[in-house]
């Protein structure tokens, strides 16, 4: 529901190409590109890797024949995005297969925006495999200060962790218990019993 | 096509039509003579139909300039008094139900959050009512405000989805074993109806109202 612009990583060695699609996507205001490469080189693994891109549209042409099979999962070893192939020269069906969704240069803006939401409705819907999962003592600790009220940085002073794992602690209580505000966790830490009702307003 | 197939295919269309002010039994009419004698664009209707059938469904420009911005809004306004005036007193009331046999603090807990939600929602859509669709009104008359701009709405256009999903997932997996199962699906399906109306509430938003005024500030130049 949020209308926050969706932000795309594209690799691609054609300006042209690379134009395109960006003018295709800022028309239609649903998504950004925020960053554009040409390859794949070890620079540009650290760019992929610290982007915060919802989407990786890429050429498989930027892997050379041999290592094109395993293109997809090089670069879902560097982030959690949705990768979409934008091939510009034929490529296997297998090696298709294996990218969230593909877009061809003849595609309509339309079908482009509309494969682009594809591929997020398939990678949130990822694949986790975890089923049974009660919250860990220290996950508890750390909802019960979360529902106090308490910021990201107290919490990490609290408990001295850096405010990195506490935020890695709130993505996995939010993961388990489906609960995303804080709001809720706090439903959810007085229905548990563990707090004290009185130490909430 | 006959309007009773379409509401046939899907029944979603069913609030649809209501909120844009189609009442039932049209028999054997299709859906242009429908519209027709309630006074609503077709092509508006087709649009928000569209957007309820089809996943990730993109309008043309051709079916945007077809559609009226006005009778966008109108929809829209009826759906914030839809929802507020009927969905979510429903679901105060079935709470109300589903939370009496709980503890008094676990009940509090519960409804204090509920009622949290419904501020939110209220705020959101009352945000709205008063700014943007008199923006939206005046611009389809031809008429820039200054001070406002479509923009605007679309950096501001915030989530009212994560306390709605919280709630599902508080009844679903963390009610008190006291309350009463039927009536505690009962309030699922309304969250889970709602939870997706409203999906597609923010979908209309932005992906229909937002270009179409967009395209209509275009022209106000």
């Amino acid at each position: 529901m949020s209308v926050t612009k969706k932000k795309i990583l594209l690799i691609t060695p054609s300006r042209i190409i690379a134009r395109g699609i960006t003018s295709i996507l800022e028309e239609h205001g649903g998504f950004t590109v925020e960053t554009v490469l040409t390859d794949l080189s070890r620079e540009n693994e650290a760019t992929v890797r610290d982007s915060m891109a919802d989407i990786v549209i890429v050429d498989p042409i930027i892997f050379d024949f041999a290592s094109r099979p395993a293109g997809r999962s090089r670069i879902s070893d560097l982030t959690d995005a949705a990768v979409i192939a934008a091939p510009t020269a034929v490529t296997d069906d297998e090696t298709i297969k294996s990218y969230d969704e593909t877009i061809s240069i003849y595609d309509t803006p339309a079908a482009v925006i509309s494969k682009l939401r594809n591929s997020l409705a398939q990678s949130a819907g990822g694949p986790r495999t975890e089923n049974r999962e009660e919250l860990s003592a220290r996950e508890k600790e750390i909802l019960v200060s979360v529902a106090q009220g308490m910021l990201n940085k107290e919490i990490a002073d609290r408990f001295h962790i850096s405010i990195y794992t506490v935020i890695t602690h709130r993505k996995n209580i939010t993961r388990k218990t489906g609960i995303k505000t804080v709001a809720g966790l706090t439903v959810y830490a007085l229905l548990n019993n563990l707090i004290d009702p009185a130490s909430v307003e | 096509m006959k309007m009773a197939d379409l509401i046939g295919a899907d029944y979603r269309l069913l609030t649809v039509i209501y909120r844009l002010g189609i009442k039932l039994g049209f028999g054997e009419k299709t859906v242009e003579e429908t519209c027709r004698e309630s006074g609503v664009n077709c092509d508006t209707f087709l649009l928000i139909a569209n957007v309820y059938a089809t996943e990730g469904y993109v309008p043309t420009t051709e079916m945007m300039t077809a559609a009226s911005a006005i009778d966008l809004v109108r929809y829209l306004h009826a759906s914030h008094s839809y929802y507020l005036d009927h969905e979510i007193q429903d679901l105060s009331r079935i709470f109300e139900d589903l939370l009496r046999p709980c503890a008094p603090m676990q009940r509090d807990v519960i409804m204090r959050f509920f009622d949290g939600y419904r501020e939110e929602v209220e705020n959101h859509f009352a945000y709205e009512e008063d700014i943007v669709f008199p923006y939206v009104r005046s611009v389809a008359g031809g008429q820039r405000v200054e001070g406002y701009s479509m923009e605007t709405f679309e950096e501001n256009h915030n989530n009212i989805d994560e306390k709605l999903n919280d709630l599902r997932n508080i009844v679903m997996k963390y009610l008190p074993p006291v309350c009463d199962t039927v009536t505690a699906i009962k309030a699922l399906s309304r969250l889970c109806t709602l939870e997706a109306d409203l999906e597609k509430h923010t979908l209309i938003e932005n992906s229909i109202l937002i270009p179409m005024v967009n395209r209509l500030e275009g022209k106000c130049q």
